[in-house]
C-alpha cells in the first residue's frame, strides 16, 4: 500500500534549530521515520550524530520520548524497553533502535544479531552515513573501499563495505528494506509498512553526509538519488523472504537504465583518491549485485 | 508456620527474586552463578513468577536490558560473576549515571586471567568505583534477605545495589533457610512505582550529552551540568547509609531477622582484637574468634556488611577500642595491598583509632580458608604486635611461592 506524498502524516516531530549539520541527511531522513511511526514511539540512541541531533542538556528537540544507551548495547535497550511495556502491558507502543553504521556494522552487530535471533518486537534502522561522522569521519565496516576516511587518510579503505543486508536476511526476519531521505514516499511508506509487522523489523537507511562525503550541503538529495541511481543504493524490500524492488529502483530494473557509478563517485571529495582500478571494481561490484536482485525479483 | 528449607545460595536467591516479582529479568550464563538463572527460567516458563525473561547474548546486554527496562518504569533483576561482570563494566557506569533502582546478584567468582571458577573477590571489588550500593551477604539467609532488603534500599535512594555472595562457599552449598511470607514481602516492599518512566505520555531524552557547566533550559531554568550530576550520585550514595539502616531495622521487626545494618559485630563488648572481612570470610571470622577466646585472647568480630557506601563512622565507632585490627579479604588492590584494608584505614585516619590494621589477603581463587588458619594468623600477628612491631602490614596467607 502506498500513501499519497500530500497524506503525508503533517506533525513534526522534530523541532527546527537541532544539532545536525546543514543538508544532512539523517536529519531528512528521521523526519519522515518519526512522521509515518508518529508519537507513539521510543526510541533507543547509541552515540552518534543522532544522540547530538536530539539535543544537550537541557534542550531537546525531538517530542518522542528516547533512551540514550552506550555504543554497543542499542539493540540490547530496544529489547529491554519491549520487555518493559510487555510487562507493563503498553501493547500499542513501537519501539524504534536508530542507530549508524558503527553502531550497527560494528560494535552494535552483537545485540542486534541477538535482538533478531529472538525476534524481538521492534524497528532497527541503521542509518548508513559510512563512516564515524560523530567522531570525526573515521572508518567504519560500512565504508566503501576508496574512500578516504580519517583512518585511512592516504592510501584510502583497501576493504569492501561489509554486506549487512545480506546478514540481516539470514536472520530470517519478517521484513527488511532499503530506504533513502532522497525517496522519503518510499521511506515513509516502509516505515509505516514496519509499524504493522510484529517481530525484528530491520530498515537500512542511505545517509548522506555533507562533510564527511565532501559534497555541498545543498546537494544531499541529489547525492541520494544519484547512489539510487547508479545501483549502488537500490531501494527494496523482503518481506517474508519475498524480494521485491520499490520506487525508482522499480522503474530502473524494468527499463534498465543505470548510471555509471562514476558519476556518483565524481561529485564526492571523499573518492577523489579512488583509483581506477577500484572504480571498475566499484562498478563490478554494484553490477553482479544489481543481476541478483533482478533475478530474485523475477523468481 | 515459617517454611524452612535446606538449599543453596542460588537458590535462595532465586527465591527472593520470585518473591520480589521483578518485571523483567535478563541474564546470560556463568559460573558459579548459572544455576540462578536457570532457576528463574524455570520460574518463568512454569508460570511461577510473570516476568519477561530476556535471554540476552552476553552480560553487557544484560544489564542493557535492564536499564532501558527500568527507564520505562520496570522493575528489573539481573546475575552474573567475574568475567560477566568486567564485560558489564560500561553498562555498570551507565545504570548508576542513570540513577535506576536495578539489582544485581554478583555471585563472586576469581577474575581471569588465568581462568579460575573458584570464589574470590576481586570482581566485585573492580566495580567498586562505578557508584553502586555493594552489599555483601554471609550465608544463604541473608542471600534471600538481602535481596528483599536491596530492592527497599534501591527504590527509596534510585541507586542500583549489587548483593554479593560467594561463588560456591555459597552458591553451591546447601545450608537451612528461612523462606519469607509472601505477604509480609508485600507489606515492607510494596509493588514498584517508578520515579523515572519514560511513555509517549512523558516523553523526553534521558541521558543526553552534558556540558561540564549549568545551562538554561527553554524556560530560563538553569540546570545541572555533567559536574552536578556527579555530585548528586555521590551525596546521594554518601547519604543512603541511613536508608541502608532502616531498611534493615524495618526487616528485623517484619521478619525477625537481623542481620546488621552497614555493620554487624560479634563479641565485640570487651574485645581487644577484632577480626573483619566481607562476605563468607566474614563468617569464618567469627568461628575464629570462639577459637582465640578459648586461649584467653580477647577477640571480636566486626563484618563489613556494606562496603559501598564505606560505613565510616560505624567502623570508627566499633574499632575505637581496638588495640589491633586484622583484615581478612579476597581482593587486593594491586600495586597496593587489599582492597577493603586499603579503604578501612582510610576511613579511620584521623580517627581516635589508633590501632595498627594487619592485612590477610586470603582465599584468593578458591584456595581453602579454614578458621584454624584465621585465629593462626591473628596470633602471629599479636606476636608482631607485642614485640613492638606496629606497622600496618600486609600478608598473603597460606601462599607459597618460592
Ligand atoms: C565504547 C565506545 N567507544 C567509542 C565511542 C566513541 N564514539 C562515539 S560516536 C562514535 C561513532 C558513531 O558512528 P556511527 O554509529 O556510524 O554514527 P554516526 O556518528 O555516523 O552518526 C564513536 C566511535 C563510544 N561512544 N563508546
Ligand atoms: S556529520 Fe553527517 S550525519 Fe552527522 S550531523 Fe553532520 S551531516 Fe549529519
Amino acid at each position: 500500500m502506498q500513501e499519497n506524498i500530500f497524506r503525508i502524516n503533517e506533525t513534526e516531530y522534530i523541532l527546527p534549530g537541532n544539532r545536525s549539520c546543514q543538508g544532512c541527511g539523517l536529519s531528512l531522513a528521521y523526519r519522515f521515520i518519526l512522521k509515518a511511526l508518529r508519537e507513539n514511539t521510543i526510541v533507543a540512541i547509541p552515540p552518534s550524530c543522532l544522540c547530538v541531533l536530539h539535543g544537550l542538556y537541557p534542550v531537546c528537540s525531538v517530542i518522542v520520548p528516547a533512551i540514550n544507551i552506550t555504543f554497543a548495547g542499542n539493540a540490547a535497550s530496544a529489547s529491554g524497553i519491549v520487555a518493559a511495556l510487555k510487562a507493563l502491558n503498553r501493547p500499542d507502543i513501537t519501539v524504534l533502535a536508530l542507530t549508524g553504521d558503527g553502531g550497527t556494522y560494528d560494535m552494535g552487530i552483537q545485540s542486534l544479531s541477538g535482538a533478531a535471533e529472538r525476534n524481538t518486537d521492534f524497528i532497527f534502522a541503521c542509518y548508513d552515513n559510512e563512516a564515524y561522522m560523530n567522531t570525526g569521519t573515521q572508518r567504519s565496516g560500512a565504508t566503501p573501499m576508496g574512500a578516504l576516511t580519517t583512518t585511512t587518510p592516504i592510501l584510502t579503505k583497501q576493504e569492501k563495505k561489509k554486506d549487512l543486508i545480506k546478514i540481516m536476511e539470514a536472520h530470517d526476519i519478517p521484513y527488511l528494506a532499503t530506504v533513502s531521505p532522497a525517496y522519503p514516499a518510499d521511506l515513509y511508506d516502509k516505515f509505516v509498512k514496519a509499524k504493522r509487522i510484529k517481530g525484528t523489523r530491520y530498515i537500512h537507511i542511505d545517509t548522506p553526509c555533507p562533510p564527511g562525503w565532501g559534497y555541498p550541503a545543498k546537494d544531499t538529495v541529489r547525492i541520494g538519488k544519484l547512489a539510487v541511481e547508479t545501483g549502488v543504493f537500490p531501494l527494496f524490500e523482503i518481506e517474508d523472504g519475498k524480494f521485491r524492488f520499490t520506487g525508482r529502483s522499480e522503474t530502473l530494473a524494468k527499463k534498465g537504465k543505470r548510471q555509471p557509478v562514476v558519476s556518483y563517485v565524481e561529485r564526492q571529495s571523499r573518492f577523489k583518491k579512488m583509483s581506477i582500478e577500484q572504480l571498475n571494481r566499484f562498478q563490478h561490484h554494484v553490477d553482479s549485485r544489481w543481476d541478483e536482485f533482478v533475478r530474485r525479483a523475477e523468481s | 508456620m515459617s517454611d524452612v528449607r535446606i538449599i543453596t545460595g542460588n537458590e535462595a536467591a532465586s527465591l527472593a527474586v520470585k518473591l520480589v516479582k521483578p518485571h523483567v529479568i535478563a541474564a546470560y550464563p556463568i559460573t558459579p552463578q548459572t544455576s540462578l538463572s536457570e532457576k528463574l527460567s524455570t520460574y518463568v516458563e512454569s508460570g511461577e513468577l510473570r516476568a519477561e525473561y530476556v535471554r540476552v547474548e552476553g552480560e553487557h546486554s544484560a544489564l542493557t536490558v535492564c536499564i532501558s527496562a527500568s527507564t520505562v518504569g520496570a522493575r528489573v533483576f539481573t546475575a552474573t560473576s567475574a568475567n560477566g561482570l568486567l564485560y558489564m563494566h560500561e553498562q555498570i557506569h551507565w545504570a548508576a549515571g542513570s540513577r535506576l533502582p536495578i539489582v544485581m546478584c554478583c555471585v563472586n567468582r576469581g577474575v581471569g586471567a588465568p581462568w579460575s571458577i573458584f570464589n574470590d573477590q576481586q570482581d566485585s571489588f573492580s566495580q567498586r568505583d562505578a557508584g553502586w550500593i555493594q552489599m555483601y551477604c554471609r550465608n544463604n539467609q541473608e542471600i534471600i534477605d538481602t535481596i528483599i532488603q536491596a530492592y527497599r534500599i534501591a527504590e527509596s535512594v534510585y541507586i542500583p545495589v549489587m548483593v554479593c555472595y560467594d561463588g560456591f562457599v555459597l552458591s553451591h552449598t546447601m545450608m537451612p533457610v528461612e523462606i519469607p511470607e509472601e505477604s509480609t514481602v508485600r507489606e515492607y516492599l510494596p509493588p514498584y512505582k517508578p520515579h523515572t518512566e519514560i511513555s509517549p505520555e512523558h516523553p523526553r531524552t534521558v541521558n543526553p550529552v552534558f556540558f561540564p557547566w549549568r545551562r538554561e533550559n527553554a524556560e530560563g531554568v538553569l540546570c545541572d551540568g555533567y559536574m552536578e550530576m556527579r555530585y548528586k550520585l555521590q551525596a546521594a550514595l554518601l547519604d543512603s547509609a541511613p536508608v541502608i539502616e532502616r531498611a534493615s531495622d524495618e526487616f528485623a521487626r517484619l521478619f525477625g531477622r537481623d542481620h546488621g545494618g552497614m555493620i554487624w559485630e560479634y563479641l565485640t563488648e570487651d574485645a581487644d582484637i577484632l577480626l573483619t572481612g566481607m562476605g563468607s570470610i566474614a563468617a569464618e571470622t567469627t568461628v575464629a574468634v570462639d577459637a582465640l577466646r578459648k586461649e584467653g585472647i580477647k577477640a571480636g568480630a566486626v563484618g563489613i556488611r556494606v562496603f559501598r557506601p564505606f560505613p565510616i563512622s560505624e567502623v570508627r565507632n566499633a574499632f575505637a577500642r581496638a588495640k589491633m585490627i586484622v583484615v581478612f579479604e579476597k581482593c587486593v588492590s594491586y600495586g597496593f595491598t587489599g582492597g577493603m584494608s586499603t579503604d578501612l584505614k582510610s576511613a579511620l585516619y584521623g580517627s581516635e583509632v589508633k590501632a595498627p590494621v594487619h592485612n590477610y589477603i586470603s582465599g584468593i581463587g578458591g584456595r581453602d580458608v579454614k578458621a584454624r588458619e584465621l585465629s593462626e594468623a591473628v596470633a602471629s600477628s599479636i606476636e608482631m604486635m607485642e614485640r613492638g612491631d606496629r606497622d600496618n602490614k600486609t600478608f598473603w596467607l597460606n601462599c607459597h611461592t618460592g
